[in-house]
């Protein structure tokens, strides 16, 4: 039998029963939308969280306290001790090393925030005036946090946008005073909406001078230091100076750890193509189930046509005639199913971008071709019993109907 | 030319061994025109699959235009099947979903015939059916004597050499039904063996050889137009 004719005979069986194709045409679809449309919001979310540390800057390194070992036991704890606390001391000593472009000094709270009888409470960040560059900050109003020394303690804030319009919805922020803790500050300016700060919120957010926060949460320790390079190539060199000059102060101990975009980008990578390989298998799982639809269906099929098998060999159809027709039927259903499936699936992701514009949700094209080949797959490999059936079935008796 | 000799087909029913053909020796020329007789249950339409190689006897010898065989694989059968025996059965067993040309066609592609030689032998063949005017129409769009001229044509569209016709007028009333049988012995005149299964003493009379059967059994085996 010639290969258009075996398609042709396979589509005009699917149009006899048209309910019963699209049924699972239907289950392929979904299955294949599912692959599509997982894979896609796994991708963006690694593409999401990868951006965002891209934007921090690939000059960035952040010296965080503690030392953490990949092997092994924490020698700090070996020797029953914790590790020392980073201090605005330390970053001032890391203003000496050449190559640095900027420090900004981080200690990270949640305290209450009220200006006339409106409170709420809100994520605070102690930092400097550097902050601003090392984040790619914007101002909306006023100006950000002045510079001088690192640890002056000056009752001044910049705050968030959304910070703005609930405590003063109808008064201008910019000079008017908020209390934080039990501190009164001077509101300077407000944030802009644009910059990146991966897991805070910039509208939700007060900034306020390192040394006012560690007055406010009552703590000598910073939360970690941001240090920004003067360009990648000094990154290494930068690297070693801090750590270098952080044992130097540490009485020898290595007791910090000091890490860079690049390797949180790696790990990030990591963890993000692994979770979109688990939603692939688990949309998989669907299309399984499709393929035992698709085996179920056609095992009605066969005994439904019986008198139409039994005619066929009675025409002189061979065994492996009778196994390609089916196996065609099989494989033309899941294969329509599966391109619809991707349509299907590639125009939820379209509408998903449309309505989360910021979200990156893109169909790899591994997903693509996986879902579809393995469409096929399914349809052959679960034709392949009916088929068998319908192949063995003795002709007398397919045609006499018992 | 058909050679049975001493052709068995026993089935096992339960604990019971059911002899469907017992014992059968016969010998059908070329171009005959054979009527087989018979209650329900005496092994007339076993014989007529065993003649058209869809059932395998248990025993005996079966040799179709000089070639034996009992000794063929199924694809060979296959093969046998499409090129020498055409079917005709009582209710007809068109293909719903395909018209009439689609139907008679169905061999033609099944032995993977190009589709301009397909498309000049089944117009002619329903042309000298008279079908031409019915060509596109699906089965469920015929008269029951034009759904069996249909299928006369697919089973003639091979040109085999055997048509083989288990009760052709069974499903059919008295003026379709002789419609049927004068296009088979049409056929028949052109050359064609052609054997009839039926039940009626009426279609069995226009025979020219009358073949009865009981049992499992050939029990008359007449020559002659207007016996039995």
């Amino acid at each position: 039998m010639r290969a258009p004719d075996l398609l042709r005979l396979a589509a005009a069986s699917l149009f006899r029963a048209p309910l019963r194709s699209a049924m699972m045409l239907l289950a392929m679809a979904i299955g294949v939308a599912a692959v599509v449309v997982l894979t896609s919001l796994g991708e963006g979310a690694r593409r999401y969280v990868t951006g965002e540390f891209r934007a921090l800057g690939t000059d960035l390194l952040i010296v965080l306290p503690g030392r953490s070992e990949t092997t092994g036991v924490q020698p700090g704890l070996f020797a029953g001790e914790t590790p020392r606390d980073l201090t605005l001391d330390d970053a001032r000593a890391l203003l000496r090393i050449p190559d640095i472009e900027r420090i900004a000094p981080l200690v990270v709270g949640s305290a209450p925030v009220s200006s006339a009888g409106r409170s709420r409470e809100v994520p605070i960040i102690g930092t400097n005036s550097e902050f601003l560059a090392v984040r790619n900050l914007s101002m909306g109003q006023g100006a950000f946090l002045p510079s001088g020394d690192i640890d002056r303690d000056q009752a001044v804030c910049v705050i968030g946008s959304k910070v703005r319009s609930e405590l003063f919805p109808e008064r201008p922020a910019v000079g008017a005073s908020v209390r934080i803790g039990d501190r009164r500050f001077r509101v300077i300016g407000v944030l802009g909406d644009s910059g990146r700060a991966v897991g805070l919120d910039l509208q939700e957010l007060v900034i306020i001078p390192v040394g006012s926060a560690q007055q406010v949460f009552d703590t000598e320790s910073l939360f970690r230091i941001l240090v920004q390079a003067r360009d990648e190539d000094a990154m290494p060199r930068v690297r070693t100076a801090v750590l270098a000059a952080i044992k130097d102060r540490h009485q020898g101990e290595e007791d910090v750890t000091v890490i860079t975009q690049d390797a949180v980008l790696a790990t990030f990578e990591r963890i993000f193509t692994a979770l979109t390989l688990t939603l692939a298998g688990i949309a998989s799982i669907s299309l399984a189930v499709a393929g035992i639809l698709i085996m179920n269906v056609m095992l009605v099929a066969v005994s439904e046509r019986r008198h139409e098998i039994g005619l066929l060999k009675a025409l002189g159809a061979t065994t492996a005639q009778i196994l390609s027709v089916f196996i065609a039927e099989a494989s033309v259903l899941s294969t329509i199913g599966g391109v619809t499936g991707l349509v299907v699936g590639g125009a939820a992701v379209e509408m998903f971008t449309r309505i989360y514009p910021t979200f990156p949700a893109s169909t790899p094209t591994w997903a693509v071709i996986a879902s579809l080949v393995t469409s096929v797959v399914v349809g052959v490999f679960f034709g392949v019993v009916p088929a068998r059936r319908a192949a063995r079935l003795d002709p007398v008796l397919a045609l006499a109907g018992r | 030319m058909i050679e049975l000799e001493g052709i068995h087909r026993h089935f096992q029913v339960g604990d019971q061994l059911v002899r469907a053909l017992d014992d059968v020796s016969l010998r059908i020329d070329g171009g005959e025109y054979v009527s087989i007789m018979g209650p329900s249950g005496s092994g007339k339409s076993t014989l007529l699959n065993v003649i058209g190689l869809l059932d395998r006897p248990t025993g005996g010898r079966y040799v179709l235009d000089g070639r034996e065989t009992t000794s063929l694989d199924d694809d060979e059968l296959a093969g046998v099947r499409a090129h020498k025996i055409g079917f005709i059965f009582q209710s007809f067993h068109l293909v719903p979903r395909l018209t009439a040309f689609e139907n008679v066609e169905l061999p033609m592609v099944l032995a993977g015939q190009l589709p301009a030689e397909r498309r000049r032998r089944t117009e002619a063949v329903l042309g000298s059916l008279s079908l031409t005017d019915r060509a596109h129409h699906r089965p469920d769009q015929l008269s029951g004597g034009q759904r069996q001229r249909v299928a006369i044509a697919r089973a003639m569209v091979m040109r085999p050499t055997v048509l083989l016709a288990d009760e052709p007028t069974g499903n059919l009333d008295h003026a379709s039904g002789a419609e049927v049988l004068d296009a088979l012995e049409l056929l028949n005149d052109g050359g064609i063996t052609l054997l009839v299964v039926t039940h009626d003493d009426e279609v069995a009379a226009r025979s020219s050889r009358h073949i009865r059967m009981r049992d499992g059994r050939v029990v008359e085996d007449v020559h002659g137009r207007g016996a039995g």
